[in-house]
């Protein structure tokens, strides 16, 4: 959040006078509102106490902006137990969290919209005829409509008003947002399930006083350890996925970073035609591993320069099965495996290996060769150098509905148009390097390869 | 299937014919509450969740289950089940949750249901006797102290039974299993017996309503555990997966990966090693022909045991190399990278340096021995180089013969000795 449009900084602006005014009127209406009285303050004390320690050690997801925290459950309990006001002063001690890695323009942002969020909330527990107060054995069960509204109310303006700002912020962080997007349902489920622990802080207060609080942080800790866990997982699992398909590409200099930046382009594609989260995610795997089988060619097909046999073309025609063999023990989506299996199909039936045509393909596979293609167009090959960007899209364009599936082109487009493309650095080969070279690039839709003529 | 499990289940089957018939016969105290009860502990069952190390936990239906166990008033009513009661009621709530996971196909988890229901049995036992001592009912911090202990210990027998029936089942040291259960459960243990204790405490104040509401955050723990464990199930899917690359490619006989993985982790399992050091052996002996993929053309055969040491070597540093990369696997690289190294240092050799296994031979000279993880690889991967798929008893006999004159100064001793026992099985490696 570093550097922040004007839209961005207006944005917040607006979102802290909001905070700002709606609390200095509710202390305008509520002039007997006495701080020194003992209970209020104290129970106020106590909410903000729990408020602060489940802010203060959020779970971090893809980034330290979108991180994730159990705090809507004391804000909740305050909207019973202390009404709209109290609930938003709640929300206000957000200012004083902990959390490392968070600026001040950060802080006030979260503590206006921990407040505007938890004073709404109130308002709708108080309008819908919620009782104010440490419930009793006679609140229920009707108290739990209003509370549930409330709950409702809250978990939907917090994320308004987040999601607002993630949409002001510049493309790096809407690339992560598209991930959090991913998480989102579990997030959304995570802070309804968490509004209704307020409830039960509430409810057992008569009963036990604030050490319901503390029972409660013991399983609220504990799912933050697990999704911790899941994202330090996911992470790691990114991590390994890409080291070992680096591997599979060291044979080949020229190559290098075509899965990852064909991962990256899918999934690119995927979210232009709008495909849900889960299926973008599934696809930026399987572009991630869809030349995976390339290994099973011999390596001295990859770098004849010369025409190929039948059985040598053969040999490269059989990749993508090979690859799936390798990866169909991983429980990924079926569709993730079928877009490795027929990434190169072509729109007229021409491709390989089964020569589906059209609407036969699979649409992950459609929407892999498009990117395969174009970042193989892009880069530098032993017998080309790398095309430019709009060379490269004169080419989809041409091939587009032969080749490639025209929806998909023209959305590839505005997807470039949008979101850029980065372009491997043009590659000069070291001298001495080791590995070898493809001479012939299968996935270059300009350059088919070469078969010897049969009789 | 092994006798600790058949007598898990005969001991359960046994309380759950007792408890059914004992409450048949007297008839069910406070109906709707045992069905509310009932029917939580059969959803909580229905949500089963796997947990790393191909376990079973249902934390819904457990906290169902312990909150009747534990609930001393509902509402505005003294909660009056007996310990039989609770036991039936949580016994038929599981059957009929197991049911659907029986139709889709999968399995039924009958150990798993028997030792959480030996669990549960034990607090309801000792705690409904309780129930009516008014000093607990009178004063709540003493009932939420004993209600504590009574989970801790329901919990503590819990991982007992489960770590000897998985002793039993892995070829597992029992300490080594109580240990690696222990570690797995007790962060979702504690969210369990977190959420009983609030069930019945919250049962008192707002009655059956709190059943409901508590399923709200459970499911929330349940949904992150979920995502956890199926993270790491794809996690090692995949390493499993892309280790084949080298078989693919031709770099290695087929299967070879996948035998090695095997054979490391019984190896590791017989020699006493805990769950993450296995994950950690486990992702390297996958991963230990990696580096072969850096090299130009694969090595005629394949079988790394014969090629020069300084080609081993290589082969080592560059897999170690690519491992690496990933940034978060420093401890499996540097298993990788030490695969090929003796176990005893050529020049510190001497009957008396280092006891075997003892952490490796170089105790007595500066540089210290490859890791365990290595030295288990560089056995498992010699062995199958030699054997292969085969499981012909000559052929095996042969090449652990092999191994052992090569103990002075190529292989672990303790290792060898590990293997000899594992292969001597019918199943080697069940993981």
């Amino acid at each position: 959040m570093d550097r922040l449009s004007r839209a961005a900084w207006l944005y917040m602006a607006a979102v802290l006078a909001a905070a700002a005014a709606l609390l200095a009127h509710s202390f305008y209406v509520h002039p007997h509102l006495d701080l020194s009285v003992g209970p209020w303050i104290l129970k106020l004390l106590v909410l903000a106490m729990l408020f602060l320690v489940c802010d203060s050690t959020p779970t971090t997801l893809t980034s330290r902006q979108s991180a994730w925290s159990p705090s809507s459950s004391a804000t909740l309990a305050a909207v019973v137990m202390l009404g709209p006001l109290g609930a938003a002063l709640v929300g206000v001690t957000s200012l004083l969290s902990v959390r490392r890695g968070v600026n001040l323009a950060q802080r006030a942002f979260n503590a206006a919209m921990y407040t505007l969020s938890a004073f709404a909330a109130g308002l709708t527990y108080q309008g819908l005829g919620g009782p104010v107060g440490v419930p009793d054995k006679l609140s229920f069960p009707a108290i739990i409509a209003p509370f549930a509204a409330a709950a409702a109310v809250h978990v939907v303006v917090n994320h308004g008003l987040l999601s607002g700002m993630l949409l002001l912020l510049p493309p790096p962080e809407s690339a992560r947002r598209a991930r959090l997007d991913v998480h989102l349902p579990m997030l959304l489920a995570a802070d309804l399930g968490y509004a209704t622990l307020g409830l039960l802080i509430a409810a057992l207060w008569s009963l036990v006083g604030p050490f319901a609080a503390v029972l409660l942080l013991i399983p609220l800790f504990v799912a933050r350890w697990a999704i911790g866990q899941f994202a330090a997982q996911e992470q790691a699992y990114d991590a390994t996925m890409a080291a070992l398909c680096q591997a599979v590409e060291t044979k080949d200099f020229y190559t290098r970073g075509h899965s990852e930046r064909v991962s990256r382009g899918s999934a690119m594609l995927a979210r232009q035609v709008g495909m849900h989260a889960e299926r973008v995610e599934a696809i930026r795997y399987a572009g991630m591993l869809h030349d995976v089988g390339k290994l099973g060619v011999p390596t001295k097909v990859l770098q004849k320069t010369g025409p190929l046999t039948e059985e040598e073309l053969a040999a490269i025609q059989l990749h993508p099965m090979r690859g799936l063999e390798i990866v169909r023990q991983i429980g990924f989506l079926e569709e993730a495996l079928a877009g490795i299996m027929h990434h190169h199909e072509r729109m007229d039936g021409k491709g390989y290996p089964l020569g589906l045509a059209a609407g036969e393909i699979p649409e992950f596979a459609r929407v892999i060769a498009v990117a395969d293609a174009f970042d193989s167009m892009t880069s530098t090959r032993s017998y080309r150098g790398a095309r430019r960007i709009d060379e490269a899209i004169a080419e989809l364009r041409k091939w587009s509905g032969t080749q490639f599936d025209p929806v998909l082109v023209d959305a590839f487009v505005s997807a470039l148009e949008r979101e850029g493309w980065n372009r491997p650095r043009s590659a000069v080969v070291p001298p001495g390097f080791a590995g070898g070279m493809t001479a012939q690039d299968h996935d270059d839709p300009t350059a088919p390869l070469r078969v010897v003529e049969s009789h | 299937m092994d006798a600790g499990q058949l007598l898990l289940l005969a001991a359960a089957g046994l309380l759950v014919v007792a408890a059914v018939a004992q409450t048949a016969s007297v008839g069910l105290t406070q109906a709707r509450d045992a069905v509310a009860f009932g029917s939580l502990i059969a959803f909580g069952e229905l949500l089963r969740l796997s947990l790393p190390g191909d376990r079973e936990a249902a934390p819904i239906g457990s906290a169902g289950a312990l909150g009747y166990a534990l609930v001393l008033q509902i509402g505005l009513t003294q909660a009056r089940q007996s310990a039989m009661q609770v036991v039936a009621v949580t016994a038929v709530g599981m059957i009929v949750g197991a049911l659907p996971h029986l139709a889709a196909g999968r399995p039924a988890g009958v150990s798993g249901m028997a030792s959480r229901l030996l669990a549960l049995a034990l607090v309801a036992f000792a705690f409904r006797p309780l129930s009516d001592v008014t000093m607990l009912s009178q004063h709540v911090w003493i009932a939420l102290a004993v209600m504590a202990a009574l989970i801790v210990a329901g919990w503590l027998a819990e991982c007992m039974i489960r770590a000897v029936i998985r002793a039993d089942a892995l070829r597992a040291k029992f300490k080594v299993a109580l240990v690696d259960e222990v570690r797995v459960q007790w962060q979702l243990g504690a969210a369990v017996g977190a959420s009983a204790m609030l069930i019945a405490l919250a049962a008192d104040e707002m009655g059956l309503v709190a059943l409901a509401i508590l399923i709200a955050p459970l499911l929330v723990t349940q949904v992150a555990f979920r995502r956890y464990a199926g993270i790491r199930s794809t996690y090692l899917q995949t390493v499993r997966a892309l280790a084949r690359v080298t078989e693919v490619g031709g770099y290695v006989e087929d299967g070879h990966s996948s035998r090695v993985g095997k054979l490391a982790v019984a190896v590791g399992r017989e020699l006493g090693m805990h769950e993450p050091d296995l994950l950690e052996l486990e992702y390297a002996a996958l991963m230990h022909d990696i580096g072969q993929l850096s090299l130009p053309d694969p090595i005629p055969g394949g079988a790394t045991v014969l090629v020069s040491a300084e080609d081993q070597r290589r082969i080592a540093e560059l897999g170690a190399g690519v491992i690496q990369q990933a940034g978060v696997l420093d401890r499996v690289a540097e298993i990788v990278r030490c695969q090929d190294r003796p176990w005893r240092a050529p020049d510190s050799g001497g009957p008396d340096s280092g006891g075997p296994g003892a952490g490796g031979p170089g105790a007595g000279s500066p540089e210290p021995g490859p890791p365990a993880g290595s030295r288990i690889i560089r056995a498992a991967n010699a062995f199958d180089d030699l054997v292969g798929g085969s499981t012909d008893r000559d052929r095996t006999e042969a090449a652990l013969e092999r191994l052992r004159l090569d103990t002075a100064a190529q292989y672990d001793p303790t290792v060898v000795e590990a293997l000899s026992k594992v292969t001597g099985r019918r199943h080697p490696g069940r993981l």
